[in-house]
């Protein structure tokens, strides 16, 4: 618990179904095992079909995701379009690269629909290494137990109702192992026309 | 080598019996000591190897109809919840009870011990122990570990015939009689709603809500406390316990969630 990853605790997962995706975040923000505030934001939309979740020191999240927009924002201007995920998650590693000797302690989670509306899933290390998966990905400090209900819970090609009733159950299984996340959950599910938003209820402990 | 505290021994010797089939029960245990010439470096090593269930919360205060106890029940090592349904309140005897925080296996042991020797005196005096004398013995024990990486907070609470009792005891040597106590890294928390809403003439179902309140809040803002909420009450013909909530479900009662328009949100995604 010494980690500065580990100082204010996080849980995110993001999962993919069939023609969409979600992605969901515990709502804790905590000093050590001091629990500062319950209505914590880490999933941060950078357009309507591209999420980025950001796990570890929260002063890092803000700060990389400020950043993000405005990068993001510029790119709008020049090429006036939004930006593919996947020319998004080499953004977020070139900038975290950037910081090679003095990262920002964040490990991202980034998650969108690309060209004809294809779910893309992927998260790096604090310094940009990125890990692609088909399937769904975790980060944070409930991020073992995460693997843990994903893998047993995950289903290829499910519909975006089925995808979120998995996603928070997997969410609110694992932060019930974590000291440091938990306190309710956030989900966003993502389908080419919409994106639902919606606050779970949780163990307050 | 051994560790020799028989210095320490309260009770006569001489009535216990001496044979190694039954074991010298009224002694204190004592323990094979590591053959290392760095004594203080093994202890420390061992230590860390040792460590869970270092999180919790307990309390424990005096009032009119006698003493309230309560304790959460989740063990952690680390950032990791080992447990949500540890017994932290242990029951020495159908009059006393010992709280437990720090380490679980030292408490355990130590209390279990406790209740030996607290038997053992009330067979011999034909008449139970004061929870001062009872105290006392544990804090004794402790004290004859010190420096040893032993790790125990705890509360003797009970009743005998001088009415209600109520001490802390660390595995430090400390010992303190008082009328309101917590123990353990969501103490600061309990410690804040208990010393807000308390008043000695308290009925015992207002202790026993103050008592879960505070836990309850203890566990909110403490990452290492949570689970159930149990709550005990000693009086004059011995403890009993009322409650046991768990916790999740206590949030909600205290604070129900108020049906909102902007929970769910609903967006029309523009096409690329």
């Amino acid at each position: 618990m010494s980690s500065i990853f580990e100082y204010n605790g996080s849980a995110l997962v993001a999962m993919v179904g069939k023609n969409c995706f979600a992605i969901a975040s515990d709502r804790r923000l905590g000093v050590q095992l001091q629990t500062i505030a319950t209505d914590f934001q880490r999933i941060f939309k950078i357009h309507h079909k591209l999420f980025i979740a950001l796990s570890g020191l929260a002063t890092d999240a803000q700060t990389l995701y400020q950043r993000l927009v405005f990068r993001h924002k510029l790119y709008q201007l020049r090429e006036e379009r939004d930006m593919k995920p996947e020319t998004f998650a080499s953004l977020v590693s070139a900038l975290l690269y950037e910081k090679r000797f003095g990262p920002y302690f964040c490990q991202p989670v980034i998650a969108g629909l690309g060209d004809e509306d294809k779910p893309f899933i992927c998260t790096m290390d604090a310094i940009g290494a990125k890990e692609l998966a088909k399937d769904f990905v975790v980060a944070g400090t409930a991020s073992e137990s995460l693997y843990g209900a994903c893998e047993s819970m995950f289903k290829p090609d499910m519909e975006p109702e089925e995808l979120f009733e998995t996603i928070s159950q997997a969410l609110l299984a694992s932060v019930d192992r974590d000291c440091l996340s938990g306190w309710g959950g956030h989900v966003y599910v993502v389908t080419p026309t919409e994106v639902k938003e919606r606050i779970l209820k949780g163990r307050m402990d | 080598m051994k560790l020799d505290t028989t210095g320490l021994e309260s009770l006569p010797t001489l009535i216990a019996p001496q044979n190694d089939v039954v074991g010298d029960l009224s002694a204190a245990p004592s323990f094979d000591l590591p053959n290392s010439n760095d004594f203080d470096g093994f202890v420390k090593e061992a230590i860390q190897m040792v460590k869970p269930a270092k999180g919790t919360t307990t309390l424990a205060f005096i009032f009119k109809e006698g003493v309230m106890v309560a304790a959460d029940s989740r063990a952690s090592m680390g950032g990791y919840i080992s447990s949500q349904s540890v017994k932290k309140i242990i029951e020495i005897n159908p009059y006393m009870l010992g709280t437990m925080a720090g380490g679980a296996a030292d408490c355990q042991f130590w209390h279990r011990n406790l209740g030996i020797k607290c038997r053992l005196h009330e067979l011999a005096n034909k008449r139970r122990i004061s929870v001062t004398g009872a105290s006392k013995l544990l804090a004794n024990i402790l004290y004859s570990y010190r420096g040893m990486g032993l790790s125990v907070g705890t509360m003797i609470a009970g009743w005998d015939e001088t009415g209600p009792g109520l001490y802390y005891v660390d595995s430090e040597g400390g010992r303190l009689k008082g009328t309101r106590f917590s123990v353990g890294s969501g103490s600061p928390y309990a410690y804040g709603v208990l010393d807000n809403g308390y008043r000695y003439d308290l009925s015992v179902e207002e202790a026993a809500e103050l008592a879960r309140r505070a836990i309850y809040h203890a566990t909110f803002r403490d990452g290492a406390s949570g689970g159930v909420a149990s709550v005990y009450y000693v009086g004059p013909n011995g403890w009993k316990k009322l409650s046991g909530d768990d916790v999740g479900e206590l949030h909600y009662h205290y604070y129900p969630v108020t049906p909102s328009t902007v929970e769910q949100e609903m967006v029309e995604a523009t096409g690329a």
